[in-house]
């Protein structure tokens, strides 16, 4: 298993090395982000909209916090986020969907038309709602943003799995008299593993960008905890007289994007099974 | 006579994990105007590599290395690639395996039949419509002057693979290559396929490159036969020789398939019933019931064969006995125990001890999973057995279906069909079961390989006294293995019986037309069939079906 990993990656192309060196990059400054900041996430170190300095390696933003500092931790909050509600939006998307391939008849009808329901509302829209009902916070925004996106993979891991349920070696587990848990993960889960892989990837970036719309709303990742989308919006002010501040955090959601996007291209690429 | 085809020392390789690997190893084939070759050979042997690069083409992620080929006097391999257009389609043609696959459902079968000799330019779109119906008329398709209008799923599987064949007529070629266009039809459909081929190709005069892997089939249509096998010719030699006196080992033993025999000793009293079927009608919409009024029981130890057509209605029996189709009315008694029509109402003991086997290996095995955890898997859930006695027993059923222990550790992809075949059987046996549904289970396979897995069952079930229901099209197959014959027409059983009784005249009607449609191997024997049948004036209705 190591092995082919090690093989498959020394036969990648520069594209997904770049993507994962961003990827790495990232993670390094999530994780170590106490060690490598100069200041603390909330502290107040100078004036605000200071330029880029040996000091302050970034400036510092509207409030004179360290800029750097701030932009490290929010690698932190942010990429978490993004991937607690990713983790969760496939687990309930790929165990109902795979539950509606497997049953079908009135269970698939019925979870479908619940999540066709779903769907017809904007999501934007429809997370603004909720938000503003149940309140601003980690949890609800987790929970809000996972469901709303179990949609999309509701859709697809059914729509894969519907293929792979009426293979005969499904057949042949049904009729030994296998229970649902086993069809799912030991049978219909294997087989379905490179699209959902490349979805996942897909809807890291897209949830990435959502919480980053919402922060920018105000109804994100609430200050002073520090997020990208937030940073963005706290000092979109400073643009008006040509300081680069807000700029930085945007970049960083761009990065981290196109590293994300250029892994999953790859991954694509293997999974279709083209040569070249 | 002068050579329409020449091809010199032939090397085509294949791409496969970006290296490139031999399929034809310098063959040389020739071919006269007007003559029939048949290319035979198994799955792998490189028969259709070598059959459609006579028109210097090749599969996607295959090149021709090295080699002439020749085509009345043209070098094809230095042709370029508009001349090679002009010449395909035209003067070469090409009839697939599965018309249904290659015909385009959006267009009417006269319209695609006129895209050849319009687009090439031969003549006009009604010119050719009305020289459709003529040819249509040749290969003796009902109604030749309107089956034209109809849509590709308006017609049968056998119909289909004619205006198929009248497709590639279309512009009068020099030479066709047929690559197994009769291997997916039911017998009774490929007689009239293979009468309507021989007669248009002697009409025309038309050479013909024939791919089989049935020697019988080959046998009533080619002048000449060539016998392939991992990318060599074996042996060449004209079709009545070839039949007479093989040459090789290897021709002999493709000779000999047909007459395979399980010969059993049924002297063994066995009057125990395991599985009785009584009164079964079942239905997949509540409207038609695609099977009616089954009767059916199987003995313990014994082989009943369950014969019949496509659309006959026997793998629906299969579902209703292991319950994925709930009859709506009739009873199973299983072992003495009447079993509930649904799947989820049977217990533990009744699932295992009926087990199932599927015609494609392919689709039977889960790719992901190891061949210890296919086979292990029913071991721990039926008998929850620990890792280490598993992989014992794993270990043990391998070796009862003659594979080594290096297979342990493999997934079904780096596996043969046959081997993939086998793995099925010991997932089945795993189980201990007492009766094992066997359905089309070599029909996927190669005749040789197919032998082997016939042989294997045969041992297994004198070794472990297990019962097959054994479901086939196959005739020549259940002449061999099954005790008992059971023979379905549209959802109905026609005949059944002892295959001593079976098998030997007066049989029913429908039954007699089976049996005697399995080619046999004789160059005479489609011309005296159709000579027969046409006597007794059968033939119309053979045709017209």
């Amino acid at each position: 298993m190591m092995l082919k990993i090690i093989k498959l990656a020394r036969k990648s192309p520069i594209s997904a090395r770049i993507g994962f060196v961003i990827i790495v990059i990232n993670i390094c400054a999530a994780v170590f982000a106490p060690v490598i900041c100069p200041f603390g996430e909330t502290e107040v170190v100078g004036d605000t909209w200071l330029l880029a300095s040996a000091d302050h390696l970034l400036g510092t933003d509207h409030l004179g916090r360290d800029m750097f500092t701030r932009l490290i931790f929010g690698a932190r909050n942010t990429i978490a986020i993004a991937m607690i509600i990713t983790i969760l939006s496939f687990l309930i998307g790929t165990v109902t969907g795979f539950f509606a391939a497997i049953m079908g008849g009135w269970a698939d009808l019925v979870i479908s038309r619940i999540v066709d329901i779903l769907m017809a509302f904007p999501t934007l829209i429809f997370a603004l709602m909720v938000l503003s009902v149940v309140g601003t916070g980690t949890l609800p925004l987790i929970v809000v943003i996972a469901l709303l996106d179990s949609t999309r993979v509701y859709r697809l891991s059914r729509a894969v799995a519907m293929d792979i349920a009426v293979m005969e070696y499904v057949e042949a587990a049904r009729l030994r008299g296998e229970k649902l848990w086993w069809l799912m993960r030991d049978e219909i889960l294997p087989n379905a593993m490179p699209p959902l892989v490349a979805e996942f990837g897909l809807r890291f970036c897209f949830v990435f960008l959502f919480i980053a719309a919402l922060s920018f709303l105000g109804l994100g990742i609430q200050p002073p905890t520090a997020d990208w989308g937030g940073m963005v919006r706290e000092n979109a002010g400073a643009i008006t007289f040509g300081i680069m501040t807000p700029l930085y955090p945007a970049a960083a959601i761009a990065l981290l994007t196109i590293g994300v996007n250029l892994i999953v291209d790859w991954f694509l690429h293997i999974a279709s099974g083209l040569k070249e | 006579m002068k050579k329409l085809l020449e091809m010199r020392s032939i090397y085509i390789e294949g791409l496969s994990e970006e290296k490139w690997y031999p399929i034809i190893k310098g063959i040389d084939l020739t071919l006269n105007r007007g003559e029939v070759l048949g290319l035979i050979g198994e799955s792998g042997a490189g028969k259709s590599t070598l059959g459609i690069a006579s028109m210097a083409y090749t599969r996607m992620g295959c090149r021709i290395r090295s080699g002439s080929i020749v085509f009345d006097g043209t070098e094809l391999t230095e042709a370029t690639a508009e001349e090679l257009r002009t010449l395909r389609g035209r003067r070469i043609a090409y009839v697939a395996q599965s018309a249904a696959a290659s015909f385009n459902p959006a267009h009417r079968l006269i319209s695609q039949y006129s895209e050849g000799p319009v687009q090439h330019g031969i003549m006009s779109a009604e010119k050719a419509a009305g020289e459709a119906k003529q040819i249509y008329r040749h290969l003796l398709l009902p109604d030749p002057e309107f089956i034209g209008y109809r849509y590709p799923h308006q017609v049968s599987g056998g119909q289909l693979q004619r205006a198929m064949v009248a497709m590639a007529m279309a512009c009068r070629p020099d030479l066709i290559i047929f690559d197994e266009p009769t291997t997916a039809l039911d017998v009774t459909t490929q007689i009239e396929v293979l009468a309507a081929i021989k007669r248009i190709v002697r009409e025309y005069n038309t050479a013909a490159i024939y791919i089989t892997h049935d020697l019988a089939v080959v046998a009533q249509i080619a002048d000449r036969i060539m016998v392939l096998r991992h990318g060599n010719l074996i042996e060449e030699n004209s079709c009545r020789e070839m039949i007479v006196a093989p040459k090789e080992e290897y021709t002999r033993r493709l000779l000999s398939v047909r007459a395979f025999d399980g010969a059993k000793d049924l002297d063994r009293k066995q009057d125990e019933v395991i599985l009785d079927v009584r009164g079964v009608t079942a239905s997949y919409t509540g409207n038609t019931n695609v099977v009616e009024d089954i009767d059916l029981a199987i003995k313990r130890g014994r082989t009943v064969a369950l014969v019949g057509e496509s659309g006959s209605g026997k793998s629906s029996l299969a579902r209703v006995v292991t319950g994925l189709l709930p009859p709506v009315k009739g009873t199973i008694v299983f072992n003495g125990n009447r079993l509930s029509g649904e799947l989820k109402r049977r217990t533990k003991a009744q699932l295992r001890s009926m087990q199932m086997i599927y015609q494609s290996p392919d689709t039977a095995l889960n790719p992901k999973q190891k061949i210890s955890k296919i086979i292990g898997r029913p071991l721990q859930f039926y008998f929850g057995l620990g890792a280490r006695e598993r992989e014992k027993r794993v270990l043990e059923l391998l070796e009862k279906i003659e594979l080594s222990a290096k297979y342990y550790d493999r997934t079904p992809m780096e596996l043969s069909g046959g081997e993939k075949q086998r793995i099925c059987i010991a997932r089945a046996l795993a189980a201990k079961p007492e009766l094992i549904i066997c359905d089309e289970v070599t029909s996927a396979l190669d005749q040789l390989v197919a032998e082997g897995i016939l042989k294997l069952l045969q041992n297994l079930q004198d070794e472990l006294k297990v019962s097959y229901l054994f479901i086939t099209h196959d005739l020549a197959t259940v002449k061999a293995f099954s005790d008992e014959i059971v023979v379905m027409l549209k959802g109905r059983i026609v005949e059944q019986g002892p295959k001593e009784e079976v098998l030997v005249p007066p049989h029913h009607e429908y039954t007699d037309l089976l049996l005697s449609s399995v080619p046999e191997m004789d160059p005479d024997w489609l011309e005296n069939l159709l000579g027969r049948r046409r006597k007794e004036g059968k033939i119309s209705t053979v045709m017209d079906s």
